[in-house]
């Protein structure tokens, strides 16, 4: 069975580490709030300006001056701070945020991503993703394995407009977890029940199988 | 004490005109400048380049002035909200420059620093990168953004004094501190306007030095975007 976002949340979720500062993008990504492993901490930093973000607020106590990237109400923790852009991208360039997690259009074998612009028909913006992919030293894509046609999103080459170049080294689908090295995808996961061969149909760059292939453990 | 009171938005955008170019705070509905924007509608001024992170949604913020067809050209990093701003750019009536968000973050910044250009690794390898000078350092490529150049910037904060000291609440400050620093003609309004020496001076996030004109805004709606919550168990 191929996994369902909060699937895809919840092992990208197995990713963190204690002590670290994460930025998660919107979509998939926000979800990997909800399954922080026990027994670690971390702090999630929005880049509109809030390190410690929280949880939503409890209906009623919404507050329109505290948003996150996405523009949905959130709360502050304990701890928490509150910085302006310029800032927040200070910490993203300079790298004190230790890990970035964000959705793809299109990834390929180099690590290259595409996430921000369809020519002609979807230009939404870049947001803050161009800066968090040249800066973050581990960034791990949230996607699903291939778009509403059945086809590949895993790429020898991105065809749309890029959002970094040879920056994603982890990509998390719904059929499988790979690495992306030496100009390749490596098979290190697969969902619950997804064959080798299901993968390996759905992914148009190369795919590196070495060994057995473990299935995701939850 | 320097005092920057103006009674009102009308007398605080005095000297705006076509074909200008301003910078106008918030992420999102969050923290902008709504009576600044009101005024700017009021005023029908066209041809304007507005430097904002976001342009609004149909029917609030920027989209008002959008709406209007009051802007030629906007300069953003991300615009997935509003469906009018993307009809007009798919259909070529609406020059946009989008951005990298810390870019656009540091070019305020860097307008209002005196520092004219700077390098980031933001946007390398890709077209936001075209045309523009890139260089490496230890090993990594880094592009040249430069500083902007705006006549006016419309800045919202929380509090404010009659010296111009801000202070910003919660994620409302965003873009508001380096768009204050950067307007050559700097424009705020407050919730909250207070004589000088009310605010803590260990409190102020931007001191009044940035800011030309000052004023009590009213009827703020502070739209919510997506109101997200936790349900009462």
């Amino acid at each position: 069975m191929a996994l369902s976002k909060e699937q895809i949340a919840q092992r990208i979720a197995q990713e963190l580490q204690d002590k670290w500062y994460v930025n998660l993008g919107i979509g998939i990504p926000t979800l990997v709030a909800n399954y922080i492993p026990k027994g670690i901490d971390v702090e999630f930093q929005s880049e509109n300006g809030l390190l410690g973000m929280g949880p939503f607020p409890i209906e009623g106590a919404e507050d329109a001056d505290l948003i996150n990237a996405g523009k949905q109400t959130v709360t502050i923790l304990d701890g928490g701070s509150l910085f302006d852009s310029a800032m927040s991208f200070a910490m993203i360039r300079g790298q004190h945020v230790q890990l970035t997690v964000l959705g793809a259009m299109e990834v390929a074998q180099n690590g290259d991503i595409a996430n921000w612009k369809i020519p002609g028909r979807m230009v939404k913006g870049m947001g803050g993703a161009m800066d968090l992919v040249a800066s973050a030293e581990n960034i791990i894509v949230a996607m699903m394995h291939t778009n509403k046609k059945g086809e590949s999103k895993l790429l020898k080459e991105c065809s749309l407009p890029l959002t970094g170049v040879g920056c994603v080294k982890k990509v998390v689908t719904n059929l499988a977890v790979l690495e992306i090295k030496n100009g390749s995808f490596h098979l290190l996961e697969r969902a619950p029940g997804v064959s080798v061969e299901e993968i390996k149909a759905a992914t148009e760059g190369t795919l590196i199988v070495e060994g057995e292939i473990p299935e995701m453990q939850f | 004490m320097i005092n920057k009171v103006v009674k009102n938005a009308e007398e605080a955008l005095k000297g705006v005109e076509n074909g200008m170019t301003f910078m106008l705070g918030g992420f999102g509905l969050c923290g902008i400048p709504e009576n600044c924007i009101s005024e700017l509608v009021n005023l029908g001024v066209t041809d304007l380049t507005c430097i904002s992170n976001n342009a609004g949604v149909d029917d609030f913020g920027l989209g008002l002035l959008l709406q209007k067809r009051q802007i030629k050209k906007m300069i953003s990093s991300y615009v997935g909200e509003n469906d009018e701003f993307e009809r007009q750019m798919l259909s070529g009536e609406l020059e946009v420059d989008l951005i990298p968000q810390g870019t656009l973050a540091e070019r305020c910044r860097a307008t209002g620093a005196g520092i004219p250009a700077f390098y980031t690794p933001a946007g390398y390898g890709t077209e936001v990168a075209e045309g523009k000078e890139t260089r490496e350092f230890n090993g990594k490529m880094y592009v040249l953004e430069h500083a902007f150049d705006a006549q006016f910037a419309f800045v919202k904060a929380w509090k404010g004094d009659t010296a111009g000291n801000l202070i910003f609440k919660g994620t409302a400050r965003n873009f508001n501190p380096m768009m204050a620093m950067a307007g050559k003609t700097t424009v705020v309004e407050v919730e909250e306007l207070v004589e000088a020496g009310e605010l803590d001076p260990n409190q102020i996030h931007i001191p009044g030095i940035f800011v030309q004109r000052i004023f009590q805004g009213t009827a703020y709606e502070k739209r919510i975007e997506q109101r997200t919550v936790t349900p009462k168990s």
